[in-house]
């Protein structure tokens, strides 16, 4: 099964993508906790392709969901055409630091990270595609 | 999301329920904006958020960092999966989650 939106990346329609998402969810039946990281997933790649992909114009994005004949994983490819952006190459933030020397903001793409179980960049024919995998 | 405040003199409670997502985030903190003058000890009930995403980790941090200048802050009864998002983020060590 392969299914694509394609919207404005503009944050208000964060909605509309989570709801894309968790359609192609409803059918395979993946646990709440599951649920949850794929949710927290697209909402922090969707915010970044929103707020930096284009700034300080607009464009959009392409969101595909795939999940294979035999269920047991589902990849959500997110398409833009904005500035090349690879967020792998980001170093993570170091979360053993004391207070103090802890950056405010920064967490979005690591949580991404932790909560899935694969993630890929690529930038090709003036796109940036960030593929994230979760089994289910 | 819905935030419920109770203050008891120098002690404010902020019962959040839902999601604090990018879209509810910036709600929390235009509360903490408004509220936390004279406050010594700020807590988070957290048993009814259902979410949180980097945007509600971002307030918690700016929250954390206003009351250590005057006071202390606390967050209760966070379920498992908010736990786990404040473990793999060193929240737990950084924050008082009880």
């Amino acid at each position: 099964m392969v299914k694509e939106l394609d919207i404005a990346a503009v944050k208000d329609n964060l909605d509309a993508a989570l709801q894309f998402v968790e359609e192609q969810l409803e059918d395979i039946g993946c646990s709440p906790k599951t649920q949850m990281q794929i949710e927290l997933a697209v909402e922090e790649i969707f915010i970044n392709i929103a707020s930096y992909a284009y700034y300080p114009e607009t464009g959009n994005a392409t969101i595909r969901v795939e999940i294979p004949p035999e269920q047991q994983q589902i990849s959500i490819t997110f398409i833009d055409h904005g500035i090349p952006y690879n967020p792998l190459a980001k170093a993570d933030p170091d979360v053993t630091l004391p207070f103090a020397q802890r950056k405010i903001g920064g967490l979005g793409i690591f949580l991404v990270k932790k909560n899935m179980d694969d993630m890929r960049y690529e930038y090709v024919h003036g796109s940036n595609v960030l593929t994230i995998i979760k089994k289910i | 999301m819905t935030i419920e405040q109770l203050k008891n003199e120098e002690k404010l409670t902020l019962a959040v329920e839902g999601r604090i997502d990018t879209k509810t985030a910036p709600e929390l903190e235009k509360t903490l904006q408004d509220v936390l003058d004279g406050i010594k000890e700020l807590v988070f009930d957290f048993a009814k958020v259902s979410y949180i995403s980097s945007a509600g980790l971002r307030v918690l941090m700016m929250a954390q960092n206003q009351m250590n200048q005057q006071g202390t802050m606390t967050i209760l009864h966070a379920n498992d999966d908010l736990k786990e998002i404040f473990e793999v983020t060193g929240f737990t060590e950084i924050l008082t989650i009880v």
